[in-house]
Formats: structure tokens, sequence, C-alpha cells
């Protein structure tokens, strides 16, 4: 397997970025020569990879990196094995718990932002089916302004960054409350 | 015997290498090592990547780097073809990018991936494999031997992972993450770790020394011949790992002329007892003063003796070292790798004369013996095995 550098986004992207307050030269520069062939990226998904799961929640990690000039913003996540849900971690009551992330991940123009274990991730809140090591996992991330970015991720046996899930969130019940993202 | 071997010695190196008469002084200096290697510089060590992809694996052919770990897998029950294939993906993506010196994915100690110091992790697939692919396996295990004492600690394996670097945790460090990968689809069997000089302390193609004190795979073919005996025409191979004790106790209590004639090669450079350099063709036919051959038929050169290339063994060995006993009895010896196209035509033969009649055997017992397919290698985006399990 290679690095895996998923390059799918709609053919809207383009267009969109410059509505999306994107510095002018740069979001309408890519326009007129991508426009005959492949839609420019607005966005990679680099090295992405999803923690294996027998049972219950579980995560996806990677880097999203942004070539474009303007900035991006994921509002949301798909996947045809589970619900998403976007997560970040914050300080709660002197202890590092996961909840949702208020308003997307906004990746600035030129920037890459990490999906990790610890940190921002993409949560797959309950898999239809176990994710065993080796098996890959589609995703489509949605943009604001409606582009997606579909990749692919490998699923590893990883143990690390056993956060605790923000109690109460969601009606969880508090016997899942431990995920281990 | 020995006097008279210990002043052939002394002339030796001081007609091969004037510039050493000091050092002869010292009786027991080996000749071998005697020129001054000019320090390389050390400065790549660290950063050494020896490629992952190509029609043949690395790690087989490749010079062998300082430190070697060799893990053996018994795949769990519920590893059929299905699951291999995830497995490999798994683990060829590892070590892909560890031997490119960038951590694997997920990898939690991505610090200890910088220095690949050409690093290799060469897949080798044991009978018990196939097996669960449903396939038909290329290799078969080893027949007993009469020498062997075989503890079932050290034998076998459906899979193997052959890491080698020049740093011990860049080995260490793969080990780890390999084996994380690897265990959802299997247990550890066996992990045999093992070690040769560091990298700079000889040059390049030197010849490794054993525990025993002895120059080790002198006789293994090179270039051209090295390609005949170790590559199939599909870029496999096969590789046996025998686990071989050195009794080094008694080994001690041998006169440098015993342990020579046990061996049939100098200690200290490794030239054949008909002989004066490393290389030089023993022959066979000298008589000494005694009229006895020079060349003991005995000896392990005279039994493991083999010049046709498509009937040699690539000898890749590693030492190992663990504790010694309470009573400061080593437990020490080879981690002895053979690759070569075939193991029926090239190792078996070889491995039978000399289990039959071989000095050294006195001094070595086999304690483990696992037998391994090595699939070719793959291309960037393949995976180690696809052609056969996909």
């Amino acid at each position: 397997m290679p690095t895996r550098t998923v390059l799918v986004v709609a053919a809207v992207t383009c267009a969109l970025l410059a509505g999306c307050g994107g510095s002018p030269e740069t979001a309408a520069a890519p326009a007129p020569t991508q426009a005959s062939s492949a839609p420019a990226a607005a966005l990679t998904v680099r090295d992405p990879w999803v923690k294996a799961a027998d049972t219950g929640m579980t995560a996806a990690f990677g880097t999203l990196v942004n070539e474009t000039g303007a900035d991006v913003t994921i509002t949301g996540a798909t996947s045809p094995v589970s619900p998403m849900e976007l997560h970040t971690m914050a300080m709660e009551d002197g202890k590092m718990v996961m909840k949702p992330k208020e308003g997307g991940f906004v990746i600035k123009a030129g920037a890459t932002h990490e999906l990790g274990p610890g940190g921002d991730h993409l949560m797959l809140m309950q898999p239809s089916a176990p994710i065993k090591p080796g098996d890959e996992v589609a995703f489509t991330l949605t943009l604001a302004g409606g582009g997606t970015v579909a990749f692919t991720a490998v699923a590893k046996p990883f143990a690390g960054a056993q956060e605790s899930y923000a109690p109460g969130m969601h009606g969880m019940p508090l016997a899942t409350a431990s995920a281990h993202p | 015997m020995t006097l008279r071997r210990r002043a052939l010695l002394a002339g030796g190196a001081a007609a091969g290498l004037g510039a050493v008469a000091a050092c002869s002084a010292t009786p027991s200096s080996p000749e071998g090592e005697r020129p001054a290697v000019v320090p390389a510089s050390f400065t790549d060590i660290g950063t050494g990547i020896v490629p992952f992809h190509g029609p043949r694996q690395a790690g087989v052919t490749t010079e062998p780097p300082a430190h070697a770990a060799f893990l053996s897998f018994t795949l769990s029950k519920g590893t059929d073809r299905a699951a291999l294939g995830r497995m490999l993906r798994l683990l060829t993506d590892d070590a892909a990018r560890l031997t490119r010196g960038e951590p694997a994915l997920g990898d939690t100690e991505a610090e200890l991936a910088v220095h690949p110091s050409r690093l290799t992790v060469t897949f080798g697939f044991g009978p018990g494999l196939y097996r669960a692919a449903g396939l038909k396996s290329p290799v078969t295990d080893l027949p007993p031997f009469t020498v062997d004492r075989l503890e079932d600690r050290w034998n076998g394996g459906d899979l193997l992972l052959q890491i080698c670097a020049d740093d011990a945790l860049t080995v260490t460090h793969a080990q780890r993450m390999l084996i994380k990968d690897a265990r959802p689809f299997g247990a550890i069997r066996w992990v045999q770790r093992g070690f040769r000089r560091s990298a700079g302390v000889h040059p390049a193609g030197f010849t490794q020394r054993n525990v025993l004190g002895q120059l080790d795979g002198t006789a293994n073919p090179r270039d051209a011949a090295m390609d005949t005996a170790v590559w199939n025409p599909d870029g496999s191979t096969s590789l046996v790992v025998r686990r071989i004790r050195a009794e080094i106790e008694t080994w001690d209590l041998l006169s440098v002329g015993d342990k020579e004639n046990a061996v049939g090669r100098r200690m200290g450079s490794g030239a054949p007892l008909s002989g004066t350099a490393e290389f030089d063709e023993p022959d066979f036919t000298k008589l000494d003063d005694t009229g006895l051959p020079v060349m003991p038929d005995f000896s392990h050169v005279a039994r493991a003796r083999q010049t046709d290339p498509r009937l040699k063994i690539l000898r890749r060995p590693y030492n190992y070292d663990e504790a010694p006993d309470a009573q400061g009895r080593p437990d020490s010896g080879l981690v002895f790798a053979a690759y070569q196209a075939d193991i029926d035509r090239q190792f078996l033969p070889i491995q039978r004369r000399l289990a039959e009649k071989d000095l050294l055997n006195e001094w070595t017992t086999p304690i483990g013996s696992a037998v391994f397919a090595i699939p070719p290698g793959c291309a960037e985006g393949g995976w180690i095995g696809e052609p056969v399990l996909a």
C-alpha cells in the first residue's frame, strides 16, 4: 500500500471556494485550467486509518491537507459502515474528554490539520459490523458549500489514546462512556 | 602442531602486511583483521535506506546489517485466506513506511522511525500459512538429522518476519510495530535476535565472525553465482532458520590447531589449511609431512564444500548471545539463516553431509529449525503474497 492520498472532490468545489471567503486570486486561479479535466482538489486526506473495533464506537484519523489558497471547512462525515460525527478533545472537569466539534474542522489555506488519537478525529458512532484489522473503510467528508471528499482508510489494531467520552452526550449510557478512539 | 601453526600465522602476517610488524608481537592476534580499516563515514549509517519495493524482497542478498530479529508467528485458527490478505496488506504497508524512515500508520513512537539504518523487513511463509490459505506449500519441514537436539520453542512457524538494520533500536521499533499489527492474526511462536559486527567495523563484503571466532560465510556465492543460488525466476526464494547452540565451554578447551582442523580453515585469516588467504580454493589433494591430507576430510569445509552455484546456499547468519547461567556458561550460538532457490536441491544435501560427518558437530548443536518460502517482492501499491493469496 502506498501512502494513501485520495483526491476525490466534487466538481462544484472550485466554484464554491470563491464564495467561501478565500482570497480572490487563489480561489479563482485554478478554475479555468481545471475545468476541462479533473477538478482541483480542495482537500486531500493523507495517511488515513481507522481504529479496528469488534464492537462499539471507534474513530478514523489522518492528515487533512488543504493545498488551496482558501480555508476549507469540513462540516460532516459519512460512511456506509456507521453514523459519523466530527469530534474534538476538550478539558472538562479537569480531564480530557471528547465532544462534537462545533462548526466543524477548519483547515486554513495551505495548511494541514492532523486527525489523531487524543485530538480531533472522525467518530464512528455505531459501526454496523466489526471493523477488522486490515479492512478498508470508505468515508466521505462534507465541505461547507456542499463539496465532498471521499477516501478509504485501512483499519489498524490500536490500543492507545483511551479518551473518556463526555458523559451524558447524546444520551450515551455510562456503560459505553469509555470510548477508545 | 600448535607451535608450527603459530609460526605460520606470524609469517603470513609479516609477509602480507609489513606495516603490522608491531601488532604481530602479540601472539594471539589474528592476522585476518590486521589492516586498520580506514574509518568510513559514520554519518550515513543512520540514514541508509534499502528500497523495500521490487521484484525480489530486500534483506536476502542485501549486505547484512549489524542487527536482526527473526519473528515467527503461529496463525490463529480464524486466520483464513481473506484474513491473511488483510494481515499482509497491513504488514507490507508498515514495512514500506518504516524502511523509508517514516512512522507506520498509528505509530505511537513515531520518533523512533526516523533512523532507518538500512532497515529491511523480509516476509517468509511457512507450510502452515499455505495450509491456512488452502494452498499447496512450496516448502516442507526438514527431515530430522541425527545431530539435532531440537527444542519445540525454537521450531517452525507459519509466518516469519526477518527484521534487519544497522541499529538495534530501529530493529526494536520495527519489531514492536509489526507485532502490534500481526497479533490480531496470530501469536508469537519464537523471536530470535542476533547481531554481527557493527556498521563501520569492517568494510562491506567482509566475512562475519561467529561466536566461536570463525569467519563464517567465506564460501558464500557472490555476484552472478549468488543470483543463481538464491533466486527463482519469479523472484521467490526459500529460507532455512536453524538455531545452532555453540558449545563454547568445550570449544575453549581446544588448541588453535585443533580448532583449525575441525573447521579446515585458519582461525585468523579464514584461509583454507591448504592455502594462505581467505578466498584461496581449498586443495583437498595436498598432503602434509606425514602424508595426511592438509585439509582433514572430517573438517567442516571438506564436508560442506560445494562449488556448483546451483547447489550452493547463501549463509546469512547472525550471532546470538543470551545471558550466561549461574555458573557463567554462555548461551550463545548462531541464528543460522540460509537462503537458496530450492531447499531440497541445495540445502538438504549439504546438511546431510554435515550431519553424517563434520568434526565441528562436536561443538555445535542445532536446537531449532524452521523453513519458509520467501515470496517475491511487490511493487508500490501491492503487498507481499498478493499473487498467491489475493
